[in-house]
């Protein structure tokens, strides 16, 4: 008897559905229920007339965009520069930016907590700016470094034939071809941060809460539905942000520049 | 030349600010004291806790260290079996039935890791599994497969299919044609699913969180978030910090470096 390959994908499309669609829908039913199993909409109505949990949530936005702005403010540089064969023709340096991806990001963020303890920096929404900008800045510099490589320098060299001043080559060639890579830097920093519970305890003494520490206390203290419902919030935002990623390029730029 | 030098500037004061925090803790892993950022002259005597198990509490962080590996290395051979036979079969599907896996394998990387972490608690909750071990390693799989199947993908665009055929024409079962010839052409796209399933099950800290359950499992994370919010950090951990950098990093250049050398030799 032969077997087809193309079914070799079924054990892993049933592993798909138990530990990745199931939970998610269990997100939604544990939100949809009360403590006994009934059908209720309550813990959806209790987190918008919940102050804290709205400020908060507001806030982790707040902090999520922020974070990403700055990122980008500092990365896009960084990366046009790595790219750029006339600044920089090592490899090395962009391995350098990218191996602080691959250390754990708990030990980082406490490593620069602890250098802003002993600088006598205050804990507060500034450090955790600064720190989350430590954090996730190789996430946004190392997807746009990429893009930017991939481009054919002679659509820039045409664009200079034809008059273009260096301001204009960049702004009208360089930057949209660029998009795609600046969505997935955006991306990759934004999801983590607007999740993220335990670097922003670590960086403002557990001063200023987020978002994902209200969801962590909750499914700890055993107050499940309403976790399920705070997540259920997040996974509604998160959805939002993949469909502007999955949005025509077009469209895309237009939102990002 | 200017522009070169503000260039060159800018990205090596980013890089030194990238570096400060690790490059901080590990100047001060040379030191006694037991509060960071006060020095009290030379000393090797954390190394030498740590090592000798000396310090209060060594018996927790050793045993994290051990859970740590070991969940890193089973979690990534299972992700690694699962994810190669997935892409051999994804590799074979065609049209709706090949976009719904692609969509399926998607979810989990661009799910935030808190929710990947609530949603399997849910899971194993809903079906009453006890949370331990195999509830650690199941989510850690759940979260590495995705990055193997893309690791090995296009290896198997790259492969010639006849020659699968001919070992089969020539009386391998396809249990044989697998091992045999299929394997052995994959093997790179595998070994960095492996490595990178390896990192990121070393590095998840929220999944792990979640799915640990009540029964005082630790892995480094959860030992150090704990550490952490007890007030202080355990002094140890600085040398500990210091070495898993090192290695980390050289380890990294190796890679990096040796897939540089192959490229060029490409071309």
């Amino acid at each position: 008897m032969k077997i087809k390959r193309s079914s070799w994908s079924l054990p892993y499309f049933i592993f798909l559905l138990l530990f990745v669609a199931l939970p998610l829908v269990l997100i939604a039913v544990y939100a949809l229920q009360d403590s006994s199993g009934r059908f209720t909409l309550d813990n959806i109505s209790r987190f918008f007339s919940d102050a804290d949990a709205l400020s908060t949530f507001a806030l982790s936005l707040e902090v999520a965009i922020e974070n990403t702005l700055i990122c980008l403010a500092l990365g896009y540089p960084a990366a046009w520069i790595l790219a750029n064969r006339k600044y920089n023709s090592s490899a090395v340096t962009i391995i350098l930016f990218i191996l602080p991806m691959w250390i754990n990001a708990l030990m980082r963020t406490l490593a620069t907590a602890e250098l802003f303890n002993m600088l006598g920096v205050t804990l507060g929404k500034g450090t955790l700016l600064f720190g989350m900008a430590y954090d996730y800045l190789p996430f946004m510099v190392y997807p746009i470094y990429n893009i930017l490589k991939k481009i054919d320098p002679s659509y820039a060299e045409a664009a200079e034939d034809l008059g273009a001043t260096p301001l204009k080559v960049f702004l009208k060639v360089t930057l949209p071809l660029s998009a795609p890579g600046i969505i997935s830097g955006v991306m990759m920093v934004f999801m983590p941060t607007v999740s993220t519970f335990a670097i922003s305890e670590f960086l403002t003494n557990s001063k200023i809460k987020l978002f994902g520490t209200i969801i962590q206390e909750n499914i700890n203290s055993s107050m499940w539905n309403y976790g399920a419902a705070l997540s259920l919030i997040m996974l509604v935002i998160i959805g939002i942000t993949t469909l502007f990623d999955n949005k025509s390029s077009s469209a895309a730029q237009e939102g990002v520049i | 030349m200017m522009k070169k030098f503000i260039a060159k500037a800018y990205i090596w004061l980013l890089l030194a600010l990238l570096y400060a925090p690790l490059l901080f803790i590990a100047v001060f892993s040379f030191t006694e004291s037991r509060v960071l950022g006060n020095w009290t002259g030379f000393s090797v005597k954390l190394y030498q806790n740590l090592f000798l198990a000396k310090m209060q509490g060594s018996a927790t962080l050793l045993s994290a260290l051990e859970n740590t590996l070991l969940i890193a290395v089973i979690a990534a051979m299972l992700s690694t079996m699962l994810g190669t036979v997935a892409a051999i079969g994804i590799f074979n599907l065609k049209g709706r039935k090949r976009q719904t896996m692609n969509l399926l394998n998607s979810i989990p990387m661009v799910n935030p890791d808190i929710i990947t972490g609530v949603s399997l608690f849910l899971l194993f909750v809903f079906l009453h599994i006890s949370q331990g071990y195999v509830t650690v390693i199941l989510a850690h799989v759940t979260f590495c497969t995705p990055y193997v199947v893309l690791s090995v993908m296009p290896r198997l665009s790259q492969m010639n299919p006849n020659i699968y055929e001919a070992a089969m024409d020539l009386g391998a079962t396809p249990f044989q044609a697998l091992v045999k010839v299929m394997v052995p052409m994959l093997r790179p796209g595998m070994v960095s699913g492996f490595m990178l399933s390896f990192t990121m099950s070393l590095d998840d800290f929220v999944v792990t969180f979640f799915t640990r359950g009540t029964i005082g499992l630790d892995t480094l994370s959860t030992y150090i978030y704990t550490d952490a919010r007890k007030g202080g950090l355990t002094p140890e951990l600085r040398p500990l910090m210091t070495l898993i950098f090192l290695i980390i990093l050289i380890l990294l250049v190796i890679i990096n470096v040796r897939q540089a050398k192959t490229q060029k030799k490409k071309v």
